[in-house]
């Protein structure tokens, strides 16, 4: 599966408060979440982000609180993916049972400008800068991973392997 | 293998396991609160089976935003009230509840040797009794309500070694700090942290629960002490189940090994907008405030309220500011209120709060506007955390932020005496 859309830069320790503030935790629904995304941070961004848009951040993105609220507003809002130089581990795993692609690339993330435009393929970990032409590889998941992500996440490859789950 | 290595090897029924390993791995407790249950409970629904694997040892507490702040609230601590009661989970009302890493301790529930996962990352908190205790997201935590195990790649372990005594006013919360500042908030990122030495044997159990509560604050997915006598004394009479008590092996292999002298470590500030950017108060230079915070799952603990009632008895808080005091049980507040600690706090013009997790994460109790400062025991300092986006939070220890309440501004408690 491949994405393509603009990119959107951020700096290091993006923490979890700054990706959805705690004041709009009192909601669970995707869209609701969406709407204050980055919203104390950068509060453009939503009128920014189209559909197959990229998050290119620094280190320790999602660092924080545990709230899954903060990959579920990332993914609602419309960004298909997020390269960093690395992840904050709760964020990583709220990701990845979630269904929001993560790619660790730190050249991609030094070679990505803001508003350049960004192929990913998804299946390869392959980044393409199409601005610069430049392309890189991520860091390859393991296998088990691989798994929870082509089932679409968590809640179903737990489903599949559950005998008394319907 | 570490204490990590050993607890995660019994709970996966292996022999031995290694930094890297992907294990499935049995809980022996599984918590969320009144933000993180509602998803979980979403995704359980969604997982299509009808019972929990073990009411016994699923835990929610509606402790965030509760007693309810605003309609949208109620209707998720609602949500998880049903759910709690539908499935006869152990569950805390208001009333009895506390803020969750402050009561499951006191309520004997989290013990040594266990393996305890929760929606809420400070769930590390309960290394401080020798289990293994990490946070993780709701559809982490529905998988483990409906199955009993969750998945766990076995993390490297960092041995933090303390030597010496720490001086009069510095405690765990400045250990804690001091080495965040020195290893940054992503020092120990996927790692588990062991914390040993001369001033870990000597620290109280309030202030282990703080270090071991902030290691997610360095990006640890543990942080974990030895079970010793300071740990059986906190125990005794809180249980009867029998605990299984791990010990590192004596060629255990670290990833790294730091080493602090503790004598050297004054009582810190984490400035804004990172709980590692840490200074000496000595070194605070002169930072107004607008409201002082005592209280959260870091420092709502009796030994946290004593320090503050030490430095605030027969004071005044400053005119200009507001004291804000939360113990973090009904068993902290009614210890504090024999001990006459929330009578020191009355008079000296602090609110004291019913326990709640409230200002901590800008939810209610407590919020700031535009331009305040706020000094803090809680454990974070991020924009926007306590408030509004132009809001500041100062992270301290409960006795630094009582003698800030009476001076009106960061400073120690020594500026008193």
């Amino acid at each position: 599966m491949s994405h393509k859309g603009k990119a959107h830069k951020y700096g290091g320790n993006i923490d979890t408060d700054a990706i959805i503030a705690a004041r709009y935790l009192n909601m669970h629904d995707p869209a609701e979440l969406a709407a204050h995304c980055m919203e104390d941070i950068d509060p453009d961004f939503l009128s920014r982000v189209k559909p197959g848009d990229v998050i290119v951040a620094e280190a320790n993105f999602g660092c924080g609180s545990s709230r899954e609220h903060a990959p579920v507003a990332i993914k609602a809002s419309g960004i298909s993916c997020v390269i960093g130089k690395s992840f904050a581990r709760i964020f990583f795993r709220n990701a990845i049972n979630t269904g929001l692609p993560l790619l660790e690339c730190a050249e991609a993330v030094d070679s990505i400008k803001q508003g350049d435009i960004v192929e990913v393929d998804l299946a390869t970990g392959t980044i393409t800068n199409l601005s610069s032409g430049q392309t890189f590889r991520s860091k390859p998941y393991p296998g088990f991973m691989m798994e929870i992500i082509s089932s679409g996440g968590l809640v179903e490859y737990t489903r599949k392997k559950l005998p008394g789950a319907k | 293998m570490t204490l990590t290595e050993k607890i995660l090897a019994a709970h996966s029924g292996r022999e031995r396991v290694s930094p890297g390993d992907f294990l499935s791995v049995r809980c022996d407790l599984v918590l969320s609160n009144d933000i993180t249950a509602p998803i979980a409970i979403r995704e359980f629904e969604r997982l299509g089976i009808p019972r929990v694997f073990d009411p016994a040892k699923i835990v929610m507490v509606p402790d965030h935003f509760c007693p309810n702040k605003d309609i949208q609230s109620a209707t998720q601590a609602k949500m998880m009230r049903e759910f709690a009661r539908r499935q006869g989970l152990v569950y805390f009302e208001v009333g009895e509840m506390g803020i969750e890493h402050v009561i499951l301790p006191e309520k004997g529930l989290a013990l040594p040797g266990q393996v305890i996962v929760g929606a809420d990352s400070h769930t590390c908190t309960y290394g401080a009794l020798g289990a293994f205790a990490t946070g993780m997201g709701s559809t982490d935590i529905a998988v483990a309500m409906a199955t009993g195990e969750v998945w766990m790649r076995v993390p490297d372990t960092i041995k933090f070694v303390y030597h010496g005594r720490p001086g009069k006013w510095s405690g765990g919360k400045d250990l804690i700090l001091h080495t965040i500042g020195d290893i940054g908030v992503d020092g120990a990122l996927y790692s588990a942290m062991e914390f040993q030495g001369e001033a870990i044997d000597s620290l109280s159990m309030d202030g282990r629960f703080t270090m071991a509560n902030m290691a997610i604050e360095a990006g640890g997915k543990a942080g974990l002490f030895r079970v010793d006598s300071t740990t059986r004394r906190y125990l005794k009479g809180r249980t009867n189940v029998k605990y299984r008590v791990y010990e590192a092996d004596a060629d255990a292999e670290y990833s790294r090994v730091i080493e602090y002298d503790a004598s050297r470590i004054e009582p810190q500030i984490a400035f804004p907008h990172l709980p590692s950017n840490t200074q000496p108060v000595s070194k605070a230079g002169h930072v107004p405030i607008d409201q002082a915070v005592i209280g959260s799952c870091t420092n709502g603990r009796l030994e946290d309220l004593r320090l503050a009632a030490r430095v605030l008895k027969g004071r005044k808080v400053d005119p200009h500011l507001r004291c804000i005091i939360l113990p973090g049980s009904q068993q902290v507040y009614l210890d504090g209120l024999k001990e006459g600690l929330i009578e020191i706090f009355i008079k000296a013009g602090a609110a004291v709060s019913t326990p709640t997790c409230g200002p901590c994460l800008g939810g209610h109790m407590g919020v700031l506007a535009a331009g305040e400062r706020c000094i803090s025991t809680t454990n974070r300092n991020f924009i926007g955390r306590m408030g509004h986006v132009k809001s500041e939070v100062y992270l301290a220890n409960p006795a630094v932020a009582a003698a800030s309440a009476v001076l009106g501004r960061i400073a120690g408690p020594w500026e008193m005496e």
